[in-house]
């Protein structure tokens, strides 16, 4: 089982109790009534799905119920870093 | 041996909004992530930065959003020198007193049961569930506790 640090608890806890919430550091146009269909449609439905380091958001469901941010590398599954919502993406060598 | 019993049927209440450090009720409102605070039968148990469930309360006071959620949930207590070693057959946490001391609270899971876990004293725990899901708990309980030679009383 993995262990995912939350960086709201401050502790290391089981996969279980986490759920996975999809690509992180999508930004909504600030003004959509002036993007054209095609931004509009790719803002919503088109993600990354690259190999290797993935940002990620994960909702600690059964433990605080906060969502946070999450480097995870898509080959190994390790979980390299945890940040919380809002802050920035951390550099880390994959 | 390990005992599962019923805890007080009192009132339990959430907590919500930014009350961390806030005296209530006699007790500090824990900032601390995954602590509990208990004042004589009153109780408050972090769940979140913004969320705690009130152990004990009649009535509460306080500018915060509260919510009765005695209808919601149930408690038991599990006690015995070996409850520890019962909990970890349901429960993925760390259970030793290093990893989860005394006063230590969090939401997790037993087994498929989203629950509230205190630690309060060494070989004391409160179990905090659904009531829909307390059967169950109450089963799984019974059967790990059976599948591991862990003797006790279910009541
Ligand atoms: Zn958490």
């Amino acid at each position: 089982m993995l262990l995912i640090r939350c960086p709201v608890c401050a502790m290391d806890r089981p996969e279980l109790e986490f759920r996975h919430a999809g690509q992180a550091h999508v930004a909504r146009p600030a003004d959509p009534g002036a993007v054209d269909d095609a931004a509009w449609a790719a803002y919503l439905y088109l993600r990354d799905n690259p190999k290797g380091v993935v940002a990620e958001r994960w909702r600690h469901v059964h433990g605080c119920g906060r969502f946070f941010n999450a480097l995870r590398h898509t080959v190994s599954d390790r979980i390299l870093a945890t940040y919380p919502a809002g802050a920035s993406r951390p550099e880390v060598a994959p | 041996m390990a005992d599962l019993t019923p805890a007080d049927p009192g009132p339990r209440h959430i907590l919500r909004g930014p009350a961390g450090g806030a005296a209530l009720g006699g007790l500090i409102v824990p900032d601390q992530p995954c602590r509990a605070a208990e004042a004589g039968p009153r109780a408050a148990l972090w769940l979140g930065p913004d969320e705690w469930l009130l152990l004990g309360f009649a009535a509460v006071e306080t500018p915060f959003a509260v919510v009765d959620v005695g209808h919601r949930s149930l408690g038991f207590r599990l006690a015995g020198p070996r409850a520890a070693e019962l909990l970890a057959g349901g429960v993925p946490l760390d259970l030793s007193p290093a990893a989860f001391p005394v006063g230590t609270c969090t939401r997790t899971i037993f087994e498929k049961a989203e629950i509230v876990l205190w630690r309060r004293a060494e070989a004391a725990w409160h179990i905090e569930v659904a009531r829909s899901f307390a059967p169950y708990l109450c089963d799984m309980i019974a059967a790990i506790a059976a599948a591991n030679g862990i003797g006790g009383q279910e009541r």
